[in-house]
């Protein structure tokens, strides 16, 4: 029985050395380069504040946990609600079924207004018919310009992700490509292949698709590296998100490739990429100003009975690019991530 | 101690017979069949296979620097595999383990940047918390003997969420912040991420550590007494408690194993990308299990071998990253790797029952 709890005392002692050992680097090692004391202060773009009664609106997304993308738009909004002095109650989920009861949360609470993305726009439909049947004005964002009008929303603000696309490959095709490839990292996603469809579209050489699994990061990086070793002829390799773009270009190193590097969607390092010239030219639908927009759009209707876009067109909020000629305007904002 | 010696993995399949004893029953059976009936030979035929098929279909594989390639990315599988196994073979499982991964990352990079400190102590503290979760795991298991599966599915939500709302809180954002300007960082990437050239090849310096894990893995199983301790409380919890084994001690740190290797992985991440996207990892502990499941351990535990998850990782690139090498059709890669998983698995199965059939 002995055996068993002398382990116990001697268990202990690993630990106590190993706290020790850590109090003493926290307490004697700083950094004398990076980190958080060379960061600027960031602080989102402050305007006024409006002097109307408070307001709530829901905002409800197909984000999926963790994605840096949504994070800015859902950063847009909030700025959107603090100046126009309304509550905002975010809620979002991947799944098309999960996102619709969120919708039918929002109407239970009786909000304001809903803004909502339409990546699978008939699973939105009952719950959209709904919360106009409640009284409650409903606008689109990012995903779901073609349905947007067909579903009854009061307007729309984003980007047609094919149309991204194809000025995507038009772009391309001023930079000399030749063979690309477009690496999806999350197979069966509609607007990531819309995008790389958009691409081929246009472009005017070989366009061939790769699938990386985007939740684990060296996977990523050796799956690129593999495609590049198999197909030597590539000379860019177009990624649909900024972490992704970073990952190809260490890909490109190993594989000893000479391919360039293009993307959709912006990162505050992606944007030092740019500044650099390892990343040729990003893709950016302004995820900020689609969240900005779509909140301020249902303060606008609630007190001015205004309409983007005359209820006839969308608002696009892209593509612009951002490459070597105009990357140091945006660099400052994506700094504070919100661009 | 006896209980535990007949745990340990089952050579023959039959108590060591004395040259007397032949009277058919309890006979020394061939050699190569005895050889075949070891829980990593299966894999390892079944990897050869893998790779003798890859090597004809997809030429670009016979590259040295492609086999580099398909090597880093066993090894990212690998390291974790190994302590999963184990873990495995201790009769318990661990959900947790793909998130546990970016916790780790997360935890020394925002630790590191927000305090400004050299990236070493964002490393250490990282190990420690890692070794927290997994010595949580583990006192949950035995304290409450409710199934791990319930415990860690628990510890992989919570842990999902934390890294989330955590990273999102401290950063502002969903990913953290570049860390590759700080002080130790170079030092840091040199032990975790870096590659170093052999005959012009370049090999990640993970896959080192991944044989070293593994060879040290293996003579703890077979050469130690926690080896046996391993064995017995994966095959009769009871029983092995009865004959001595601290079956406590042995669980929890078979957890905070899982939560060092972990945390290895982790800083691999960190250190060969420089950010951390908070919502990784989802999804990878499956694959660590099953290269430890194709590797030969069994689900139930009691049976297996460190050898045999390292094979299991390496089919497992090798089929990820063949399918790219070969050009095939990108969009049945989910399908064409489910298919040569479980023809590997069969081909295990086929030759540990033809081994193993007297």
């Amino acid at each position: 029985m002995d055996r068993s709890s002398r382990p116990r005392s001697r268990r202990l002692a690993p630990f106590v050395a190993v706290a020790a050992a850590a109090a003493l680097t926290l307490a004697g090692c700083s950094s004398g380069s990076g980190g958080k004391k060379a960061e600027e202060e960031a602080a989102n773009p402050a305007a006024g504040k409006a002097g109307t009664p408070r307001m709530t609106v829901a905002l409800v997304t197909h984000q999926a946990p963790g994605d840096t993308f949504w994070d800015t738009v859902r950063k847009g909004a909030e700025a959107a609600a603090a100046k126009d002095n309304i509550k905002l109650i975010y809620s979002a989920d991947p799944n098309a079924g999960n996102q619709a009861n969120y919708v039918q949360n929002a109407i239970d609470q009786k909000v304001d207004g809903i803004a909502v993305t339409l990546a699978k726009p008939d699973a939105m439909k009952g719950a959209i018919a709904k919360a106009e049947q409640a009284g409650i004005p409903v606008v689109g964002l990012n995903s779901g310009l073609s349905d947007w009008k067909k579903l009854g929303l009061l307007e729309f603000f984003g980007q047609d992700e094919s149309v991204a696309g194809e000025a995507f490959g038009n772009k391309l095709n001023t930079t000399g490509a030749k063979k690309i490839v477009c690496v999806i990292q999350e197979q069966g996603n509609v607007g990531l292949t819309q995008r790389c469809d958009g691409v081929k579209k246009t472009f005017k050489g070989t366009t061939e698709t790769l699938y990386v699994n985007g939740t684990d990061m060296p996977s990523v990086k050796s799956t690129i590296t593999a495609k590049l070793k198999q197909d030597d002829s590539v000379d860019t390799v177009v990624t649909l998100g900024a972490p992704f773009a970073l990952t190809a270009v260490q890909s490109v190193g190993d594989a000893g490739s000479k391919a360039k590097v293009a993307t959709f969607d912006l990162n505050k390092e992606l944007v030092k990429a740019v500044q650099k010239g390892t990343i040729e030219f990003a893709v950016d639908q302004q995820p900020y100003l689609q969240g900005y927009l779509a909140v301020d759009s249902l303060w606008l209707y609630k007190n001015n009975g205004n309409y983007s876009g005359g209820g006839e067109q969308a608002v696009l909020t892209g593509p612009a690019f951002v490459d070597k000629s105009n990357v140091d305007k945006v660099a400052g904002f994506a700094a504070k991530g919100t661009r | 101690m006896s209980m535990a010696q007949q745990a340990e993995p089952a050579v023959g399949g039959s108590p060591a017979a004395g040259p007397k004893q032949t009277d058919g029953r309890t006979a020394r059976r061939p050699p190569a069949l005895r050889v075949l009936a070891r829980p990593e030979v299966g894999v390892f035929l079944g990897a050869v296979a893998v790779l003798v098929f890859f090597l004809i279909t997809a030429p670009p594989v016979r590259d040295g620097s492609s086999m580099a390639n398909i090597l880093y990315q066993s090894s990212t599988i690998g390291i974790m595999a190994l302590p999963v196994a184990l873990l495995m073979i201790g009769g318990e499982f661990d959900l947790s383990s793909g998130v546990a991964v970016i916790s780790s990352a997360l935890t020394a990079s925002m630790l590191s940047y927000q305090l400004t400190v050299n990236v070493w102590t964002g490393v250490i503290v990282a190990l420690i918390a890692s070794l927290a979760i997994g010595a949580f795991n583990g006192w949950m298991v035995v304290k409450t003997g409710l199934p791990s599966f319930l415990v860690t599915l628990g510890t992989f939500l919570i842990l999902q969420g934390t890294n989330l709302a955590v990273t999102k809180l401290v950063t502002g954002n969903v990913a953290t912040d570049d860390i590759s300007d700080m002080d130790g960082f170079d030092q840091a990437r040199k032990i975790f991420a870096s590659s170093f050239d052999v005959g012009g090849v370049q090999v990640k310096i993970t896959v080192i550590w991944w044989l070293v894990f593994a060879a040290l893995a293996t003579w703890v199983l077979l050469r130690t007494k926690y080896g046996n301790w391993v064995f017995a409380v994966g095959g009769n919890k009871d029983s092995a408690r009865a004959v001595g084994v601290p079956v406590r001690f042995t669980k929890i740190t078979l957890f905070m194993l899982v939560g060092f290797g972990a945390w290895f992985v982790g800083m691999h991440n960190l250190f060969s990308f420089n950010t951390v996207q908070s919502g990784e990892g989802v999804g990878q502990e499956l694959i660590y299990i099953a290269a430890a499941v194709i590797g030969g351990c069994l689900l139930t535990g009691g049976y297996g071998s460190a050898i045999g998850p390292v094979f299991g990782a390496f089919m497992f690139g090798m089929v990820q990253q063949g399918i790219v090498y070969a050009g095939w059709n990108p969009d049945w890669f989910k399908a064409f790797l489910g298919v040569m998983l479980l023809g590997a698995v069969l081909i295990n199965l086929w030759v540990q029952r033809t081994a193993t059939r007297r």
